[in-house]
């Protein structure tokens, strides 16, 4: 995915088996739902001398999308489809210009 | 006029605005066919823009539409004038030239811009001279040119999924929403900055704009995002600017597709149906993108549109 405020690509990490996004540009962080509470979850036993199991891994949250949508919809965000990040298809580019 | 003899003498009449005194171009600047189709010819000379607009545009309706982008600044782009003029019995309007969006580089495309500005837009009282915002009947212009292309085997999911649209969406009843001033007509053609080349962007071509369902303006990203070809987060980033600057289309929060769903059909039906027509007109096959807004449409068939606002029905 592209950071939303500088458009740089972000990469993903795993910090405790929570995913976060950093952006390769400003360093911006980006954390899904539940991620911040996974953390804070995390931050509360440190001191804990029996942490329970990592929070799994979770999905992109995917934005509302209508029932006659592409397939993709509800998968990993920015994946599959037709849009393919940088290599957009020249006839996309085209539609985004036309009446 | 004949198409052949128009470019020439909308090129001499640009060239008569930016140098009023007869004689050489003294500026030696080249003139540019910016676009050159059956409903609209526009040639740039220097910093001045002219547009011949479709033979058939009224110049009432049309006149109506200037003086809203004369009156608009800061969301449309002003004319020179606020009046066309006829050139031999094409109406022709001057505007100053502004820097486009870059077609080859969709990436750097001003979401958040065209969002704010639509969501302006909308906010603005419509003057109650105002005709309809024409989309909804240039949809069904591109149902009319799927229907007169020839037998194509897509065609049948895409009209299916015309029918399936309520009467307001297929130009064949008032849109419930005559109130709301609209674009009608965005894509991303249709934002400039100016001055050139990093002033505000703004809005163009107000040749459809009117007072109609506000959805429609959101439709085309809405449908590209639908039938998986824009990515989700600039899907995001344009919804959402657009809730953030108050735009009256689609709920704050909360899932906005019960708003947008019929436009956004709509639209992609209309991409669709001129897919096809350029198709068996050209002799060329579908592209995988085109047979993406085809499968969308073919999908619909199974999803009755959803209703917001009775917009519907």
């Amino acid at each position: 995915m592209q950071c939303p405020k500088c458009h740089a690509p972000m990469h993903t990490f795993n910090r405790n088996g929570v995913q976060i996004e950093q952006c390769s540009g400003c360093r911006g962080i980006f954390l899904d739902y539940g991620e911040l509470e996974a953390l804070t979850r995390l931050e509360s036993q440190w001191q804990q001398p029996a942490p329970p199991p990592p929070a799994a891994p979770q999905a992109y949250p995917s934005a509302p999308a209508p029932a006659w949508g592409a397939p993709q919809h509800g998968g990993h965000g920015g994946h599959g489809g037709h849009y393919g990040g940088h290599h957009r298809h020249k006839s996309f580019g085209h539609m985004l210009f036309s009446s | 006029m004949t198409a052949d003899t128009l470019l020439p003498a909308l090129t001499a009449t640009v060239r008569g605005a930016v140098h009023p005194v007869p004689g050489p171009c003294p500026c030696g600047t080249k003139d540019t066919v910016l676009a050159d189709r059956d409903d609209g010819t526009v040639v740039r000379h220097g910093d001045i823009v002219a547009k011949a607009h479709a033979p058939d545009a009224a110049p009432a309706e049309l006149a109506a539409r200037l003086s809203v982008a004369a009156e608009l600044p800061g969301v449309l782009l002003p004319p020179q004038a606020p009046t066309p003029v006829d050139l031999h019995g094409r109406l022709v309007t001057f505007w100053p030239y502004g820097s486009p969006v870059d077609p080859e580089n969709p990436e750097a495309a001003p979401w958040e811009a065209a969002a704010t500005l639509l969501a302006r837009l909308h906010r603005t009282p419509a003057p109650h001279d105002l005709p309809p915002m024409r989309g909804p009947a240039k949809a069904a212009r591109a149902i009319a040119r799927l229907r007169a292309a020839g037998p194509h085997p897509a065609t049948a999911p895409v009209l299916r999924a015309w029918g399936g649209l309520p009467p307001w969406a297929r130009a064949e009843a008032p849109m419930p929403d005559a109130t709301t001033l609209c674009h009608g007509d965005l894509h991303l053609g249709q934002l400039v900055r100016h001055p050139a080349p990093n002033g505000p962007w703004l809005l163009i071509d107000v040749d459809d704009l009117g007072v109609g369902a506000p959805a429609w303006d959101l439709a085309r990203p809405a449908a590209w995002y639908a039938c998986g070809l824009l990515p989700p987060d600039e899907w995001l980033r344009f919804l959402t600017a657009y809730q953030r600057a108050d735009g009256p289309a689609v709920p704050a929060t909360g899932d906005p597709w019960p708003a947008l769903d019929v436009a956004a059909r709509a639209l992609t039906v209309q991409t669709a149906a001129l897919a096809i027509a350029k198709s068996v007109a050209a002799g060329h096959p579908l592209d995988e993108v085109q047979q993406a807004v085809i499968d969308a449409c073919d999908r619909m068939g199974t999803a009755p549109p959803e209703l917001a606002h009775g917009f519907a029905t």
